[in-house]
């Protein structure tokens, strides 16, 4: 789930030679594709009576909608960055017994679907639904998106700004404020970026939650009284309010580098022994695992005991899992075959065209799954009617929605082969094909395998666009729970869940063990 | 008046003793640096007096008061009035150098000239104030770092090898213009280094460490000329062990006599020799080999062989190079310690 939006400005490098004509065209098509969403949005803005659209935006529901969005995103944002500044604190500089076992626990509520959290909390207690149990369900399931990178880059200062601190007359509490805190800051501003746009694009927990938002007005005016016009509308306002929280994201970032300023071997900070205080900060990272991850797994095991117990199981669980799978494996497969002509067009032939492109497989990231969803059914109906509603439109999304994430992955590892390496091999002997097969593919691999895990465990827990755009008699896991839960058919449901959480669990255990890159 | 006093100073890491009773001395105003290879303790010495790190026994007093007693510290680094300067500097990359230099300062503190005369003092450009530290050299970075330990006028700045990442030429520069910008304060430094260099330059006395030890402490003159032991003789200068049998107050070694400078009695001994006490001279009993040379520009050593002693360093000047293999005479001269054999 960790979607890196690429900001920062590459290097200048040296003359390289242009790309294969092939190679770019294929750049542009794939980009061209990603961009679909965008342009199908526009377009539909564009033909749209002002006169219509003005009633349609100064309605009070438009600025109830708003209202909640913010307030939730605000709050969701706010509340995710104290808790993981805190926990990360605990665990990265603190003698916290099983500061292991925690940080693995506080990333594992990646692995928990934001809605199956939301069903997990609301199946017990009613008490969750509003404004504030809805923030505290979506923060408790975005909030590592905050907590990972603020933990790498934690583990990554080095502890001489701090002493440094101390012998100018700060205290702790100062140092952290005036000296950690500011260095963490990219860090932070980059997790709550990631929170504020799942956050903007969440729809099957805020649903649970009985929450009206941009994506749940956008949902409910298309499926049930089928009013495209006013779906497009709103989803033109949802978009507008994501590109807003990446401006600002941007301005906060601001252009200042944090150049390393001291020798390259930084120590490794010592850890604050908390003493008798080590049983009470236990509590801080307990509570979190026990309301995120404990609650939803207790909830869907207690709904797994009551739907074996009056024997409603669920025979179709298997061939949903299987079709499930397959949807995942063939939309991992195909991210990664679109990843790589666009990596190596950024990084082994970077111009203005091949950044445009890169930058083009981002966009999707600022466009919630409903958006995009929507805007697929409206593209499919007005050019390609016969595709409407097929497994190859669902597919389209996925790569749409996850490619930026197998892009980011398959990116980073392609850096990791400068051409110099297939250059000595040529040097020693091998054919260009022999030295890419023999030192660039086994470097590029185990980033290829990343990028896909990663789309794989996406689809496997996507729900809205799959709502929207499976075919008729098509479930996945996500839809089928969706179903069940909706039809109050809880114990048939948790089962489903369960195994979506066990498909995501191995990825977001790497996940946790991956040393954060430095930001 | 003291302004830096430990005494008996011991700390270990598992079974390596990083300290091992430690006993040094800073007076008022004056630098001391403490000269070792790597690993021998300089670091943890200036760790635990800044407070980073408690020690196992021992004491230290920062002027009259005692900051670490029994190996437990007393009071926290903030409290110790102490600069510090790392290596490389490690200037705060988020802050300009104006916020970086006054970071330690309250705002009841602050001065509207304070970071202009600082700049100043480290003979930097004032216009740098609004520069962040990715757009400074690292000699500027490292001027920076002093100048905000210097800040907030501390009694006893402490150096940890600050002047290793830079370019040998900026070295010297810095390195004067920092001792002169402490002196300025009236501060007194301690500086760590593995550069003899550096340690016999720039301070008023210098303390050599070996595997935790103080080895000797006095001035660098003193130091160079009467080293205690051979470990301290080779690592602040290059120089040749000789044995040597001594005889009323001289040592007669294979490639000719020496004083003695006190009364040691007489018998075999070992003594060391200055590649500048050995001379390539006309006329004399003691031939040698030319086997090579160092040469430096200015001067150059030349390594001898001799009968009994494959290599004996002598300092020639730049234009008096011999050849090598040929066959010369050389002569001593000066005073050198006698170390039992």
């Amino acid at each position: 789930m960790a979607i890196r939006l690429a900001t920062q400005r590459r290097p200048p490098e040296r003359a390289q030679e242009g790309a294969p004509v092939a190679l770019r065209l294929l750049g542009v098509t794939i980009a061209v594709f990603a961009l679909i969403p965008l342009i199908s949005l526009v377009q539909h803005a564009a033909t749209v009576d002002p006169d219509v659209a003005l009633g349609q935006l100064f309605r009070p529901r438009m600025a109830m909608l708003l209202g909640h969005t913010f307030g939730l995103m605000v709050t969701c944002v706010a509340a995710s960055i104290v808790l993981s500044l805190a926990c990360a604190w605990l665990v990265v500089r603190t003698d916290l017994p099983l500061r292991g076992l925690w940080h693995v626990l506080l990333t594992a509520p990646l692995a928990v679907p934001a809605f199956v959290n939301g069903f997990g909390w609301v199946s017990l207690t009613h008490a969750v639904e509003g404004y504030a149990g809805a923030s505290m369900v979506v923060t408790l399931s975005y909030f590592p998106l905050v907590y990972l990178p603020v933990t790498a880059a934690l583990r990554g200062l080095d502890p001489v700004h701090e002493e440094l601190a101390g012998t100018l007359g700060l205290s702790r509490t100062q140092t952290f404020l005036r000296v950690v805190l500011p260095q963490l800051r990219p860090a932070v501003l980059g997790g709550s970026l990631l929170v504020a746009l799942h956050m903007l694009s969440e729809f099957g927990a805020l649903k649970m939650l009985r929450f009206p938002t941009f994506t749940t007005a956008i949902y409910d005016q298309f499926n049930t009284s089928f009013n495209g016009a006013a779906a497009h509308m709103t989803a033109s306002v949802l978009v507008l309010v994501c590109f807003v929280v990446l401006l600002v994201e941007l301005r906060l970032r601001g252009r200042r580098r944090y150049a390393p300023t001291s020798s390259g071997t930084p120590r490794v900070a010592a850890r604050l022994e908390l003493g008798r205080a080590r049983l009470v900060a236990l509590l801080l990272p307990g509570a979190v695992t026990a309301l995120a991850l404990g609650v939803p797994i207790y909830s869907l095991l207690r709904w797994v005991s009551i739907g074996t117990s009056t024997g409603r199981g669920s025979e179709d669980l298997l061939p949903t899992a299987l079709a499930t799978i397959v949807f995942a494996l063939v939309g991992a497969l195909l991210a990664v075959a679109l990843a790589l002509p666009v990596s190596v067009l950024v990084v082994r032939h970077a111009s203005r065209t091949s950044t445009l492109i890169e930058r083009s497989t981002y966009t999707a990231n600022a466009l919630p799954g409903i958006v995009i969803a929507l805007a697929l059914i409206t593209f499919t109906i007005r050019y390609v009617p016969g595709l409407y509603q097929t497994a190859p439109v669902l597919v389209a999304a996925y790569l749409i929605m996850f490619l930026s994430r197998a892009v980011v992955s398959v990116r980073s590892s392609l850096e990791q082969a400068p051409p110099v390496l297939e250059n000595v091999a040529r040097s020693l002997g091998l054919s260009r094909m022999a030295a890419t097969w023999r030192v660039t593919v086994p470097i590029v691999l185990p980033g290829i395998g990343a990028g896909a895990a990663l789309v794989f465990i996406a689809i496997c827990t996507e729900l809205t666009a799959t709502l929207l755009l499976a075919p008729i008699e098509t479930q996945t896991l996500a839809t089928r729970f969706w179903s069940l839960s909706g039809g109050l058919q809880y114990g048939a449901a948790a089962p489903f869940a369960l195994l979506m959480i066990g498909l995501a669990m191995p990825a977001v255990y790497l996940l946790s063990r991956t040393p954060g890159r430095k930001s | 008046m003291t302004v830096l006093r430990t005494s008996s100073l011991t700390r270990s890491f598992g079974s390596v003793r990083a300290l091992d009773g430690v006993d040094l001395e800073i007076a008022d105003g004056a630098v001391l640096a403490v000269l070792g290879p790597s690993g021998c303790g300089k670091t943890t010495l200036l760790r635990v007096i800044a407070g980073f790190l408690s020690g196992d026994a021992g004491e230290v007093s920062l002027g009259d008061r005692v900051v670490l007693s029994d190996g437990r510290a007393r009071v926290s680094t903030k409290h110790r009035n102490i600069g510090y300067v790392p290596q490389e500097g490690a200037l705060f990359p988020h802050l300009d150098v104006a916020a970086n230099i006054t970071f330690g300062l309250s705002r009841r503190e602050r001065r509207a000239g304070d970071v202009a005369d600082l700049l100043a003092l480290l003979e930097l450009d004032p216009s740098l104030a609004s520069r962040y530290p990715h757009e400074l050299s690292g000699g500027q970075q490292q001027r920076v770092a002093v100048a905000r330990a210097l800040a907030r006028k501390p009694s006893l700045l402490l150096l940890d090898e600050p002047f290793s990442s830079l370019d040998a030429s900026l070295r010297e520069s810095t390195g004067r213009a920092v001792m002169r910008a402490v002196q300025a304060r009236g501060a007194a430094a301690l500086l760590v280094t593995h550069d003899q260099n550096e340690a016999l330059s720039l301070a008023d006395s210098v303390g050599v460490m070996q595997a935790g030890k103080v080895v000797q402490v006095g001035p660098p003159i003193e130091v160079y000329a009467h080293p205690a032991t051979p470990f301290v003789a080779s690592f602040v200068g290059a120089g040749t062990v000789l044995s040597a049998t001594v005889a009323d107050r001289v040592a007669h070694t294979p490639i000719g006599d020496f004083d003695v400078a006190e009364d040691v009695g007489s018998g075999p001994a070992q003594v060391f020799a200055r590649p500048e006490q050995v001379r390539i001279v006309e006329d004399s009993k003691v031939v040698a080999t030319v086997r090579g040379f160092d040469f430096h520009g200015h001067d150059a050593t030349v390594h001898l062989g001799v009968d009994g002693h494959p290599e004996v360093l002598c300092r020639v000047g730049g234009d008096e190079l011999p050849t090598i293999g040929d066959e010369v005479r050389i002569l001593t001269h000066g005073r050198v310690t006698v170390y039992p054999a």
